[in-house]
Formats: structure tokens, sequence, C-alpha cells
């Protein structure tokens, strides 16, 4: 299946498209891009999207009512709607410090939701 | 049982609130909206007219000279911003010169003092960003700016001060009559009156039906404006007329109190009372209207533009008197230009009316004329600027950076009679939210202090009227809380 | 009177990385005042990542960024004032400030920082036709009350501007359950990120419509509606190509303007084009003494640009405190043209430049292959060639100080074609 998709590397933009070819090398065919970095985040793009997720938490005790929040590092792009799920069920409580884990090993990923401030 | 019942609280209203306030008398004005002012006094050309545009013998004629010469005074009192800048009518060929000299010759005979007739060149000397193709102008040294939505605060809140009461969100959707004289049916509790007093502007027309057959009729005229920076507001020093048409007077650019600069408005007859909303043509149509006036006005600086509603009667002349086969029943209505002039004489004048209604009642020995002070912070010196602060530290803290509004003066705009209770509303008594960002940077800090002293959650923080919602819930709310 | 060595104004990113870097070279008598209620400014609302890149390497909330230089700031023992707004600064370097706890107070200042950053654009809001309604937020005022308060301001939603701010918005409102409808940008461009673009409109099936603006907003007491439509080369709506949309929102991301009410009030010259002060190779604006920074004196697209700037500008500060900076006139001044709309700084004094100076600027409109230029007189100072360029992108370019020796007038940055290959 052919998809189109904007190339994110720079600020060129090149609009892309890449559709699965096993005789190329990586197995995808990648036309309309013009560099091995957006060639790679294409396949990436296509086979396993990844994002960082932000979002905020409710606190107790604190000065504000919302704590910001992240992913520690880049989760599945299907998982955003589970993940924002979690996220908005927790609620934490004054104290917390930037960069506490929130929500460890999310989805098995590795990836840990962690405060994005101190509050 | 009321003595009086007030319908409206524009600047009429509220003005005959204040003036009735005088008397040993039990009234009660009622809104329909959540605030004051909301309807024509928010939305006009803010201008105190000299008063040579009324036909001579009209009620426009006389209470508008008559208003005109009480501004100094009611303005004193309540400590309003009112200036006497002068205004100017321009005629722009020698076609227009009979309408210039007929406006002339009728401010002389409704009595407008020092009426001056200028040179195109004299003009442009007083006014130099004024056309090029000026050739005359008349020149009005009493015409002025105020600002309407100040005027009837200020009022509504020394009638408070001296015993009036007041009910907002009350809107009359009927009208009894009992032995001694009316019940209001309201979208609140009814409520019983010996004297009614309509003033409902663009509704009058309505009110009035309930009682009576029907005498005239309401014509909501649009007028819209653009609204400039201060960055302009020297653009003119005067308020600046073209020749009238059977329209109205015309756009006009002019000062405002404030130290903006005001263009408009055009006029066009609409549907409904509801119809506020500016149009891309009738936007285009003031300004290309106003460059007649002066072409070179900037606006690359309108910081807003905004429409209001005239409530013009189909009988050409203000409505106001006790209706006849309604005793009881006064009609103060079809107050259109120069209305917002003539209101004070208007009050003194319906005030009399309900006075010999009700034998004469004594004076309010309470009386006082004044309100409590408002604490413009930023035009203090540094002295008394710490001062309040350490009197009250809310003083201290800056809401609006635009107009240097503190949170001191959000808090008393609040609390004082007839405060405010919606963003709109402190924005109107106060101005953040005016300035340049327009609300971008004070809007999140004004609800937060409104729902504060209002002890109401923030999402019940309107704008405006009740439909007007700023905040439609809380993130997270959908889930249920599971403690980390 | 206190006294200070450099007074900051604004604890935002440009005030935390000027007063840094002011104390490491060499000035310990420094203040920084804030009007919030706490230091970091806009950081502190921009919850998403994408910030530190350039300077730490990784990437970062706002809200990290800001408390990485707050703990630095904290640690060198910088001293800060919150609740405290400015009401003057003179040309004197002195500065009326008021806060609750102090009262009103007049202060001395060796060298004044300014780092207010910038407001939003309404603009685009006013000549909008049609009626007041609640529910017209701009993107940074919605920003505020979702991400700090927790309070959602509307569920259905149209955003007017594909600025930046406006696009993380879309995405904001979408993951915390509201519909966006639609972004409408009235430039044929979108002057927000490639990047964010892809990932928070078009991962979320928002439709982008560049070349439309919105010709009526609806609702008498709510927004019920608004109506977008295209617009033409003279930026005038077409007919017939409406679009309406039934929402309660309408939020504006229409650019951003630098805040430089207080500049005038020290009578700083500013530059038309850029909203911001005048400034020279040291960042020192027209009136001696006093400096700027940051988006106050050009609105960034990355704050991690932001944070040079300012370092730049506090380094200075620094300086004229320890008396190594040398007065006078400017050997150079710096004009924009051709395709350039404007280059910061305006004017260059050579012997002031310690390596090499970084001359920041922006094209007029979207451009591809073309050469960006430095040139004195009908000389190339240096030549870049650049395969895009788009006004939402800041260039720069490092001049190192032995190619300026000895040159006065004029420094244009232009572009120029790229000669045909064959």
């Amino acid at each position: 299946m052919k998809r189109d998709l904007i190339c994110i590397v720079c600020p060129m933009g090149c609009r892309c498209s890449i559709e699965e070819d096993t005789s190329a090398p990586k197995g995808y065919k990648v036309t309309g891009i013009t560099c091995k970095r957006g060639e790679d985040y294409a396949i990436k793009e296509v086979t396993e999207p990844t994002r960082m997720l932000t979002s905020t938490v409710r606190i107790e005790g604190a000065r504000l009512p919302r704590l910001p929040v992240r992913t520690s590092g880049a989760i599945p792009k299907e998982r955003i709607g589970e993940c924002m799920a979690l996220i908005n069920q927790l609620q934490v409580r004054h104290p917390v410090a930037m960069g506490q884990v929130l929500l460890k090993n999310l989805f098995d990923t590795n990836v840990n939701l962690i405060a994005s401030r101190s509050l | 049982m009321f003595d009086i019942t007030i319908i409206g609280g524009g600047v009429i209203g509220c003005l005959i609130g204040r003036e009735l306030s005088r008397y040993r008398v039990k009234t009660l004005l009622i809104e329909k909206d959540s605030d004051i002012a909301n309807g024509t006094t928010k939305a006009n050309s803010a201008i105190v007219h000299a008063g040579f545009d009324a036909k001579p013998g009209t009620l426009k004629g006389k209470f508008n000279v008559e208003g005109n010469a009480l501004y100094d005074r009611v303005c004193g009192e309540l400590s309003v911003p009112f200036k006497r800048n002068g205004s100017m009518v321009l005629a722009f060929s020698e076609s227009e010169l009979p309408e210039l000299y007929n406006l002339e010759k009728r401010g002389r005979q409704n009595g407008v003092p020092g009426l001056e007739l200028i040179s195109g060149d004299e003009a442009r000397r007083r006014e130099p960003h004024l056309a090029k193709e000026v050739v005359e102008a008349l020149y009005a040294p009493t015409g002025g700016i105020v600002s309407p939505w100040d005027l009837a605060i200020a009022a509504a809140e020394n009638a408070i001060d001296n015993g009036m009461e007041m009910s907002l969100d009350t809107e009359v959707t009927g009208i009894e009559r009992i032995p001694d004289g009316y019940r209001l049916i309201t979208t609140g509790t009814a409520i019983e009156s010996r004297i009614v007093i309509n003033c409902a502007g663009l509704h009058s027309d309505r009110i009035h039906n309930m009682v009576a057959t029907p005498a005239f009729k309401i014509i909501p005229r649009r007028g819209e404006y653009f609204v400039f920076d201060r960055s302009e507001g020297n653009h003119v020093s005067h308020t600046i007329f073209q020749c009238p048409t059977p329209n109205g007077k015309g756009v006009l650019i002019s000062p405002s109190v404030h130290g903006n600069l005001l263009v408009g408005p055009n006029a066009e007859a609409v549907q409904d009372a509801e119809h506020t909303e500016t149009t891309a043509a009738g936007l285009a149509s003031v300004r290309e209207a106003a460059s007649k006036s002066s072409p070179d006005v900037a606006y690359s600086a309108v910081i807003t533009s905004f429409a209001g509603l005239r409530a013009t009667p189909d009988t050409g002349d203000f409505i106001i008197g006790e209706v006849k086969e309604a005793p009881g029943f006064i009609d103060v209505a079809g107050i259109e230009s120069p209305g917002l002039t003539a209101a004070p004489a208007i009050a003194i004048h319906v005030t009399e009316l309900v006075r010999e209604r009700l034998g004469n009642p004594a004076a309010n020995p309470e009386f006082t004329p004044t309100r409590r002070p408002m604490v413009h912070f930023s035009h203090l010196p540094a002295e008394a600027k710490s001062a309040w602060i350490q009197k009250d530290p809310r003083f201290g803290r800056i809401v609006c950076r635009c107009e240097s509004i503190t949170e001191g003066e959000i808090v008393d705009a609040i609390h004082r009679n007839a405060g405010a209770r919606t963003v709109d509303g402190v924005k109107r008594r106060l101005r953040p939210g005016m300035g340049r960002c327009q609300g971008g940077f004070c809007g999140p800090r004004v609800v937060e202090i409104l729902a504060r002293e209002l002890n109401i959650p923030m999402t019940e923080v309107r704008k405006d009227r009740p439909a007007s919602v700023l905040l439609t819930g809380v993130t997270k709310s959908a889930s249920e809380a599971v403690i980390a | 009177m206190n006294t200070y060595e450099i007074i900051v104004v604004g604890g935002g990113p440009a005030g935390l990385a000027a007063a840094i870097e002011a104390h490491k070279s060499g000035a310990k008598n420094i203040l920084i005042l804030e009007r919030d209620r706490e230091l970091g400014g806009i950081l502190q609302q921009c919850i998403h990542n994408g910030f530190g890149l350039h300077i730490f390497k990784e990437e970062l909330t706002g809200p990290e960024y800001a408390e990485r230089f707050i703990r630095e700031m904290d640690a060198l023992g910088i001293e800060y004032r919150l609740d405290t707004m400015v009401l003057e600064v003179r040309n004197d370097r002195t500065v009326d400030i008021i806060s609750s706890k102090h009262g009103f107070e007049t202060l001395q200042a060796k060298a004044i920082v300014l780092a207010m950053g910038c407001r939003e654009r309404t603009r685009g809001a006013i000549n909008i036709p049609g009626t007041r309604p609640a529910g017209v937020y701009s993107a940074g005022a919605a920003q505020r009350f979702v991400n700090m308060e927790g309070l959602m301001v509307g569920k259905r939603v149209v955003v007017l501007g594909s600025g930046d701010i406006g696009l993380i918005m879309a995405r904001r409102m979408t993951l915390e359950g509201a519909k966006v409808l639609a972004v409408a940008e009235i430039l044929p461009y979108s002057g927000g990120l490639t990047r964010n673009i892809v990932q928070c409109l078009y991962d979320y099936d928002i439709p982008l419509y560049l070349s439309h603006t919105i010709t009526s907003i609806e609702g008498r007491d709510r927004v019920e509606g608004v109506t977008i439509a295209q617009v033409d080369t003279k930026r005038q709506p077409i007919p017939g190509t409406e679009i309406h949309y039934d929402c309660d929102t309408l939020l504006l991301s229409v650019g951003l303007i630098p805040e430089n009410e207080l500049s005038k009030t020290a009578g700083i010259q500013l530059d038309p084009v850029t909203g911001g002060p005048v400034v020279n190779e040291c960042m020192e604006t027209s009136v001696p003494g006093i400096f700027a920074c940051g988006n106050v004196v050009q609105v960034h697209d990355l704050v991690d640009w932001v944070t040079e700037e300012s370092r730049k500008a506090g380094r200075n500060a620094a300086r004229l405190v320890l008396g190594q900076i040398t007065e006078g006139e400017p050997d150079l001044r710096t004009r924009a043209n051709h395709g350039v709309r404007y280059v910061v700084p305006h004017t260059i004094r050579i012997e002031n430049i310690e390596k090499e100076i970084d001359l920041m600027m922006r094209v007029t409109d979207p451009f591809k292959n073309k050469y960006l230029v430095v040139k004195h007189g009908e000389d190339v100072v240096k030549k870049v060639r650049k395969a895009h360029l788009t006004p939402g992108e800041m260039e720069s370019m490092k001049i190192p100080v032995e190619k300026l020796r000895g040159l006065t007038g004029e420094l244009t940055v232009c572009l120029e074609e790229v000669a045909h290959e064959a």
C-alpha cells in the first residue's frame, strides 16, 4: 500500500510517497525525498511510528491544579489514546520533583511517565 | 409594593433612578441582562451634543440643550469622565453650505451657546488632520465627550447608595393591572408597583404594548464603529461631524474620554434588537465615509470594532410621558440621539412627573449626590501608591498590563453597589481587556478574581449574559481519580 | 535608592539566561524583576516537547527548560522578585516598580537588560465581522487555561492562524477530548514548523486550509459557528468558497508582537519591522546601558535562540559594568535588502566583537535554492546557499571579526539567484 507523507526531519518538508518493495534494500521504496535521513524517517513512520506524549495530571495540595507530565521517551503512536486514558485518571500529591516517575514502564516499552516540572 | 419600578438599566433608567433617590420613595430598577448599561448605552458615539441638530420645538431640541448644560454637574458629582472638547460640523462643498447655515440657525433657536462658523483653513488650523476639501465648518464649544456606561453605572451605584433597589437578570414578560398599580410578571419573582417607568430602550414598544394599545414602534438602527489604540487618540481633539443626512448625523471622528479614537457609525435598520454583529460591508462604509473628513486615520491601529443599536421611534421624536389609558405607566421611549445628552434633563423631567403622581413625597434626608471615590491607581503619585498598597496589598498587583489596572481596583469594582458580576462588567468599569492585548493576558486573571470574589467556580464565570459561558469544563473530569 | 549593577526586566527564558550569563561574566549585584507569580515566563504553559535541542542536545518541555535555568540561577544566588511590575524605565537607568510586598520603589542600575518577551497579536480578530461572543480566545490564553488551570475553553474548535501555538493547541485540545474541526491560514504557507503541522494536525486528521480566513463569527452569547472562505492574492475572501462550521470556540494564533511599552518609556528607538528595539553588536539599545534580548527584540521561533541572544546581552551588560566595552559611534549599519525582511543587530562597533558576530534575519517570503549573501558595497563578505527559506524560520550568519576589520558604512543582507547548473 502506498502512503503519502511529509518529512519533518528538516525545514524542507519534502512531500514523499512510500510503498513496500521487497527488492529495495530496506524493503521500502521512497520517492520524493532528497536525503538519507528523510528516507529513514519515512520508513519508521510506516513501520513503527512513535511520538512523545505530553499532558497534565491532577495534583493535590499544590499552587496549581495541574502538573505537566511527559513520557520519558517516544511511545508507539497507536498507544497515545490508551496512554491519555491512564494520564487522565492519575492524581498526584504535592510535592513533586521534575523528572519524578509517575507511571513506570508504560505498555512494556521501558518508557515512563514523568513530571515535567517541580510543583 | 414598590412606589416606582423602572424597567431598563440603561443610562436613562439609571439617571431616573438616581434622580428619584433624592426623595423618600421606594424604587426598584430591573434589568433583563446581567449588568446595567448593557444595551445601547454601552455601544454608541459617547457624544454630548451641543444641540444644533434637533428641530426647535421638539422634545429632542428641548432636552438636548438642557441636558448638555447639566453634564458638568452630574459628571462632577458622580466622578465620571467628561470633557467639553468642542465639536465641528464640516461642509465639503458649496452645495453643503445651506445645510451648515441651517444648523447654525437651528442651534441659535435651540439656545446653543458660542456657535461659530469658521473657514476651511481655520478648521484645518485647529484640526490639522482634516481633509483639504473642507470649505467651512460650524464650531460648537459646548460639544463634549463622556463615557456613557460609566455615567449609567455611577448613577445606579449612587442611587443604590441612596436607597434604590436593583434586580438584574430580570426580564418583564407581562404586566397586569392591580387596584393601586401594576404587577410585573418577570423571569424572576413578580413585582408590584404603583408607578412603572418604561425605559426599556429597544424593547420599549413591546413593554408599552403590555399595558396599552400600540402607539409607536421602535426600529433598531445599527451603527458600527472602530476603536483605535491610544497612539491615535490625538488624531483629532474635537468631535468631527459631517453635515447630517436624513439617516442621521453621519460618520464622526472623535477622541474618547479614555484617550482612544472612535470612528463611526453608519446607520442601518435591522430586524431585531439582537442584531449587534458587525459586518464587513458596514465597517468598510464607515471607513470610506470617515476618510472624507480625515483621509489619514491609521487603520492599522484599530484595536476593536463594535456595533450598537439605536432605539429609533417611528414618531420622529422622544416619547416621554404618562400613557393616557394606563395611569401611572410612564413611557420614556424612542431615546435615540441626542438621548445620551438629554438623559440628565429627561431624568429631572420624569422625576417631576412621578412626584406629582405620588403627591410630592418628602426629600430623602440621607441623599448624597456623590459616590465613594474610585481609585485610579495608575494616576496616583508615587507616595499615594505606596500608601494604598500598604493598606491593601492587592493594589500592588497589576492584572491588566495594557491599562495598568490593579487587582485592588477589580475587587472594588466587583464589590461596589451595582458592581460587576461578569468579565464584560469588569471590563466596562475598569477597562482591562480594552487595551492592545484585548484581554489576552488579563482575561484568565479576571476570571479567577471574579470566581473568588463572587464565590463561584471558575467555570461559572460568564462573559456577559447567562449563556455567555467562558469555560466549558475542567480537564480530566471524565475519569475517576487514581492516586499515584 | 537601592542600586544594582544589572537589573533584568522579565524572568522568562531571556531574562534568566541574561542574568546567569551576566553573573558568569563578572557582574555580581544582579536583580531580576518578574511580574508573574513564578519565573519561567510563557514556558510554564508550553508543556509540549521540542525545547532545548540546541542548548541541551535533548528534547525538553517548556517547564523543564525553564526549571534548568531557574536552578542554575538559584545556585548562583541571583536575586529576583516575583509579583513585581515595572511601571517605567528611564534613560538614566532608573526603574519604577510596584509590588504588594514592597509598594512603590525606584531602583538604580548601571545596566538594564530588557527581556519582556512578546504578546499575541489580536489584529486578526478585529477585522472579523460578526458578534463578540464568549468563546473567542487567543491560543496563548487558551493554553494557560487548559495547561495550568486545568480548565477547558471549549468543545468544538476552529483555529485561525497556523502559528506554532495554534497548532500545538489544536493537538492539546484534541487530546483533552475536544473536536478540532479545522485550521485556517490566510497566507498560502504556514508560519508553523512542518513538524507541528504533521504531528499536531495530520496525526489527528485536522484539516489545514491555506489561503483561507474567517469571514464571520456567529452567536450572540457563546460562539455558535464560524464561516471560513478562501482568499485571493489580495487576501480578500472569494465568494462561493465559504465553509461553515458549527463550533463553540475560535482560537486565534495570528502572530506575536514584541512587548515594548516599557522601552517606549525610556525613549528607546524601535525598528518598525521587528517591533523591537534597534540594537548594536552587544544587544545594547539606542539608550546607552540599556540592553534588550529575546522576543522583546524580535520574535524567535525557538527558545534556544532566545537563550543564545540573551546570553550575549547578559555578557555584554556585565562587560559594560566592568568597563570592558568601547563606547562610540558604530562602524557599520546593517540593512535588509532583496528578499530579506530585517536584520538584527542594526549597528556594529567592530572593536566590541569578541570573535564573531551573529547576524539574525528573516526572509520576506518562502524561497527555494537561493544564496543568502552579506555584502559590503559590492564585496561579498559571506555567502551561504540555502535550499529552503521561509519567513517562519529565522536564519543566522556568523561572520568572523577578521572579515569586518576596517570596514565602515553599510552591510547589506539579501538573497541572490543561484546560477542555473547544467
